[in-house]
């Protein structure tokens, strides 16, 4: 900028010269950024680009790893149709989907506004909110398996505490997606809660006051104020639960095992064990993209509700 | 007026104290159940405290499988998973933030927009390429004959080197940084490297410090990957072994809940002490949008 003002200023003779010592100080600079991005764009080809594209050329296929890949050109898809276990999972993850979501936005939103309340002592209770966010799936899952032990566990002591009979949850088919819904969501509400937190941050005060003045009240800013202010991050914490939920795994695996019956098993656990426990690669590849296509669908329906309220 | 606001203020405390109560309890139970004597974990009704503080389910946890030898992995591939994403990340999103090349924009957005990709579709594909990787494990040039980088550390390092997240994390912090000490540090003839190596990383130690927690936590805590690529149980990572672990003991609660605090344990103290990081980067990803 500044070298190019110089120029301007100093007439002709020097522009000259200037512009070619510029361009090839800009090769110079270019050469630096691709050495600078080469590392990641390796490894963004080697493990992103190619994978994608074969990731559409194995759902053609049949491949086991050790033998010879086989094309069979729709055969995996036809197969797809017929494939009770999958749609099976498919109305699962549905279910989890429908009352996972709504909840999580609800709940977070909810603690959100607790923890930007200005009462003493209030980050205590941040801290506490957000603190099953840092445990892995795999921990809580079977921190959870414990508390929800049908004799022994927390839950139902203190249940019977209050003369409630608990079911066995993880051994009856409602009870144990129950489970496996409470335990995503104790997982997950802190991080989103910590989203809307900078969400409730924007929002002008005015708009509060103003509100204050015309005698509406708090279930009534929140409907008419807060949700409307809030819809860009409500839009970004619905697309990234619901691309999550759809993707759930390690909590079906640890805590349910899929369990009774299929009843809690997943599209990513039913996948996993087409394509790496029994080695059908092909066909799991084309279960992989059924599932991507979905979570195609679902973001750009989730994408259109969002904005058509405007 | 006065009272209302107390009524409030009363709601709210007793709100706030009920779900941080559910937020809590499950790592108190668990913590408590690890140190009881296993006739005080199974008994009815509840009992709420140990009569006497028993290490002996750690004791059983620790000698029945090798968790320190897990816990070695789980820290080893943590680790890289940082230190990769912070180069590699910070290369790059210096480049796509203060330098100007061709097709700057393009890169940049595909990088973005593979973020958006689910990563079950590319789950077998990457598996099969890490099969295939030309000479490593016992493979010809063309990747054929043996089983390429799979149960190998680098199977779960690699694809995640450097992540989208980490290269646009960088480059939206080093867009914060003015450009005029790049300028003046090009007159004084520093190599466009250098200025990015002593000039402008160290200007953002914070947003390593975020993005370096963020990571650490993503990778001590994934699952899903580690247990497709890595079938050696020497190679086991904290969650797969515990995960093995409760599947074997089934209802050994006492072992089990002293493995799951072990694990549980650094993650829990790293954020304790570095709070403020956690919630700059949990903030960031609202930013996204």
């Amino acid at each position: 900028m500044k070298l190019n003002k110089f120029n301007e200023t100093n007439g002709s003779s020097l522009a000259l010269s200037f512009t070619s010592k510029k361009s090839s100080f800009n090769r110079y600079q270019s050469r630096a950024a691709y050495f600078l991005i080469a590392p990641t764009l390796l490894l963004f080809v080697t493990f992103m680009v190619v994978p994608i594209a074969m990731a559409i050329y194995l759902s053609f296929t049949s491949y086991d790893i050790i033998s010879e890949m086989k094309w069979v050109g729709l055969e995996n898809f036809r197969r797809l149709i017929s494939d009770e276990i999958l749609w099976l999972t498919f109305k699962n993850v549905g279910v989890l989907t429908i009352f996972y979501v709504p909840l999580m936005i609800i709940i977070s939103l909810l603690l959100a506004i607790l923890v930007t309340k200005p009462y003493r002592g209030v980050t205590i209770f941040r801290l506490a909110f957000y603190m099953p966010t840092v445990t892995s799936a795999v921990a809580a899952s079977i921190v959870w398996l414990w508390l929800l032990n049908a004799e022994y566990g927390l839950i139902n002591q203190s249940l019977s505490y209050i003369g409630i009979a608990g079911p066995a949850w993880l051994a009856e088919s409602g009870p144990a997606m129950t489970s496996v819904i409470a335990v995503t969501l104790w997982l997950g509400v802190g991080g989103n809660m910590i989203i809307y937190m900078a969400g409730l941050k924007g929002i002008p005060n005015q708009l509060y006051e103003a509100a204050k003045i015309d005698g509406a009240s708090g279930f009534q800013q929140l409907i008419h104020i807060t949700f409307p202010m809030l819809r860009p991050t409500t839009l970004l914490v619905s697309t990234m639960t619901i691309i999550g939920a759809l993707q759930i795994f390690d909590q079906a695996y640890v805590l349910t095992q899929g369990g009774p019956a299929n009843s809690t098993k997943t599209i990513v656990y039913h996948i996993y064990t087409t394509g790496f426990e029994q080695l059908q690669m092909g066909y799991a590849s084309a279960q992989a993209l059924v599932l991507t296509l979905t979570i195609l669908i679902f973001t750009v329906i989730n994408f259109k509700l969002n904005q058509s309220k405007d | 007026m006065k009272q209302k606001e107390n009524a409030k203020k009363l709601f709210f405390y007793i709100l706030s104290s009920a779900i941080a109560l559910i937020m809590v309890m499950p790592f108190i139970w668990s913590l408590l159940t690890s140190i009881k004597p296993n006739e005080e974990i199974f008994s009815i009704p509840i009992q709420w405290l140990p009569s006497a503080i028993t290490f002996d389910h750690y004791i059983e946890a620790f000698q029945s499988v090798p968790f320190g030898r897990y816990l070695f992995n789980s820290l080893y591939l943590a680790v890289m998973g940082v230190l990769f994403n912070l180069l590699f990340g910070s290369m790059s999103g210096y480049a796509f933030a203060k330098l100007k090349f061709k097709g700057r924009n393009v890169i940049f957005a595909v990088l973005l927009a593979a973020m958006m990709i689910p990563g079950v579709v590319v789950m077998i594909p990457q598996y099969i390429v890490l099969n295939n990787m030309p000479l490593m494990g016992g493979n010809d040039i063309l990747g054929q004959g043996g089983h390429g980088l799979l149960n190998n550390f680098w199977a779960v390092i690699l694809p995640g080197a450097a992540g989208s997240f980490a290269v646009f994390f960088m480059r939206q912090f080093f867009l914060t940084l003015p450009n005029e000490y790049m300028e003046s540090a090009r007159i004084d003839g520093c190599s466009e490297f250098r200025i990015y190596w002593n000039l402008y990383l160290p200007l953002t130690k914070p947003a390593l410090a975020t993005l370096g927690i963020f990571t650490f936590q993503a990778g001590w805590n994934s699952f899903l990957w580690p247990l497709i690529v890595l079938n050696d149980r020497s190679l086991y990572t904290v969650q797969i072994g515990l995960q093995a672990f409760t599947f074997d003991k089934q209802t050994a609660y006492g072992p089990m809940m002293a493995a799951t605090i072990v694990i549980i344990l650094p993650v829990v103290l790293i954020f304790m002490y570095l709070q403020k990081y956690f919630v700059d980067g949990a903030n960031f990803s609202g930013i996204k949008s």
